[in-house]
Order: structure tokens, then C-alpha cells, then sequence
């Protein structure tokens, strides 16, 4: 009996393939319409991020070679609440605008992404008073309510505005 | 010298009566955490790393997009290409794809569908943007981008 079960267990070892359904959620803007307004943003409540073909990195115009503290600026600008007058008013007026090139690798895009979406989420864990990574779990099963009202807490006056623009046209 | 003549005498068999539980636990462990896969990728698939993961609750709503340099690069060249399910698409085809796949689920659900992107580290933002803009004309809103776990430095 023991040879069935290994003959079994190795036909599973070798064909299995654990599933990985873990990544960066994101909602997708809805289809632009024929008829667009012009929406006015003030300059200073946009904190820009651009990445050319050959993925390097410009942050409010000034080129960034090491991105360790990108996330910290990000934190920076959306909690400013008018203190400064270059960064947000308030947080819900706050947009992170990002724009790639066509050229730009998916590894950058989603490193700089990382980057954003983890400064979010770490100002909704402190709001919420859990830790990033708990809230993170709390946030993918809203169907309890105690992971529901975690998530509430954690996003109450912090919408997650982030501007993903069209690429520019620079390299393919 | 008596005193080191003696060795002791120790038993070297393994119990062995265990082993068959041992193996059934592994198999059943193997058995419910399997999952066939229906489809043969035909793209790389080397998923980038990151921090900040989500998971999806529900694993029936989600489709997924394989997005990479094709693995026969003689038959179909080294530009990325988009997968879904057993074929090639080209990014107008998605409307028709992202229909299809929401044809399959209930239809309070259908909002509801979220397209996992697995997109392979040297694709380019250019072709991945031609399917967000075409996912977005077909209203399938919710994406994710398949990422490994990366781990954090604490500093």
C-alpha cells in the first residue's frame, strides 16, 4: 500500500503547481468619452513621477537614481495637509500622477508601483492602527465585517488617487 | 582497559510502521493543493517582485492574461505577445475575450471579474498599456498584476 501512495505522491509532486494569485490590485479608470472636461488640478497637488525608456526615474522633475526614499516622499506629500505650500492641501485633493514610456519594462513599472501603492497602504494601516501587512489581508476579504470596518478606518479621507497616464511614444 | 572494551549495542533501524501515514499526509497534502492546468504557456513568464500583495478572495472571478516574449521565438518572433487561454490575441480581441469570459459567469457576478495580468519582467508598458486601454473599453475594470513576494527590509 505504501508504493501506491508514494507512486501517487510523486505523480502529485511533479504535477502540481502551487497557484500564485497574489499581485498588485488596481482599478482601471472608466473608458474615456468622446466629450471630455478638462479637469483643473492645482500643480501643487500632484506629485509627479515619470519613467523614460530606459527606465530611469524623474520625481517632480529632478532625476532619482536610488528610490529608498521615494516611498517616505510620497507619505510626505499626500499627508501634508497645505503645511507646505508645494505639496497637497489635503489628502483627498492629493493625486500621485505616474507615466511611463512604451518602452518602460514591466520590472520598473512595477517596482515605482510598489513604491506608491505601499505608501498608501501604509497610512491606512497606521489610520486603522494594524500593520501594513494586516491590512492588506483585511482588505482582500471584505466579506467580515471586522476586516470591513478595518478597511473603512484605514481609508477614511485618504482615497487611493493614483494617475496611471497613456505612455509616451518614445521607445517600443 | 575493561572499561572501554564494551560498546554499546544500539539498535540502527528507523521505525518504519509510520511511514505509511507520513506518505498519505504528503499525498493528501499534494492532492488538495493541486491544480491541473489547462493551458500550456507559450510566453515567458519571469513575474516581477514586489512588496505591497494583495490576494484575491475569490479565484472564480478571475481570468488570466499571459503577457511575454514568446517561447518559440524561430515560429513567432521576439516581440511580446498576448495569451489567453490556448491562443495568441492581438489587443482587439480583448472586447471579444473579456465578453466571452464574463459570458461564463452568473450574470449578478459579471462586474465583478477581474483580469490577472502575468506579465513577464522585460515586456514593455507599450503593449500592456494597448490591454489596459482595450480592457477598460470592455469594462473589465478590476486588473491585477501578478507579482512574487519580495521581502521587505526593515530597517
Amino acid at each position: 500500500m505504501a508504493d501506491i501512495a508514494f507512486l501517487m505522491l510523486i505523480f502529485f509532486l511533479v504535477t502540481t503547481t502551487i497557484a500564485n494569485d497574489r499581485g498588485l490590485s488596481m482599478q482601471l479608470p472608466p473608458p474615456p468619452e468622446a466629450k471630455q472636461e478638462d479637469v483643473k488640478i492645482q500643480e501643487h497637488n500632484m506629485f509627479k513621477i515619470q519613467v523614460n525608456s530606459s527606465d530611469a526615474l524623474l520625481v517632480e522633475g529632478n532625476p532619482m537614481q536610488d528610490i529608498s526614499g521615494l516611498k517616505e516622499d510620497i507619505k510626505k506629500f499626500i499627508l501634508n495637509r497645505g503645511n507646505d505650500p508645494t505639496m497637497s492641501d489635503s489628502p483627498e485633493k492629493a493625486i500621485v500622477s505616474y507615466k511611463t514610456d512604451r518602452g518602460t519594462t514591466h520590472r520598473r513599472f512595477i517596482e515605482i508601483l510598489d513604491l506608491i501603492q505601499g505608501a498608501y497602504y501604509d497610512i491606512y494601516a497606521e489610520q486603522a492602527g494594524v500593520t501594513n501587512k494586516k491590512f492588506r489581508e483585511a482588505a482582500s476579504d471584505l466579506a467580515d465585517p471586522a476586516n470591513r470596518q478595518i478597511y473603512d478606518k484605514g481609508r477614511a479621507g485618504v482615497p487611493m488617487q493614483v494617475s496611471i497616464a497613456e505612455p509616451t511614444k518614445v521607445g517600443n | 582497559m575493561s572499561k572501554f572494551k564494551k560498546k554499546a549495542v544500539v539498535k540502527q533501524d528507523i521505525p518504519t510502521s509510520s511511514m505509511p501515514d507520513v506518505v498519505f499526509m504528503l499525498l493528501f497534502f499534494f492532492m488538495v493543493t493541486t491544480e491541473l492546468r489547462e493551458t500550456a504557456i507559450d510566453v515567458q513568464q519571469r513575474i516581477p517582485e514586489a512588496t505591497q500583495l494583495r490576494k484575491l478572495a475569490r479565484k472564480s472571478l478571475v481570468t488570466n492574461l499571459y503577457i511575454g516574449e514568446p517561447k518559440k521565438t524561430e515560429q513567432f518572433g521576439k516581440e511580446a505577445k498576448i495569451q489567453a487561454d490556448d491562443v495568441f490575441i492581438e489587443p482587439k480581441d480583448i472586447i471579444l475575450w473579456v465578453n466571452r469570459q464574463k459570458d461564463l459567469l452568473a450574470e449578478a457576478e459579471r462586474d465583478q471579474l477581474t483580469v490577472a495580468l502575468k506579465v513577464d519582467n522585460e515586456a514593455k508598458r507599450g503593449i500592456i498599456a494597448d490591454v489596459e486601454s482595450e480592457l477598460r473599453k470592455a469594462n473589465a475594470r478590476k486588473i491585477l498584476y501578478n507579482t512574487m513576494a519580495k521581502k521587505e527590509i526593515i530597517r
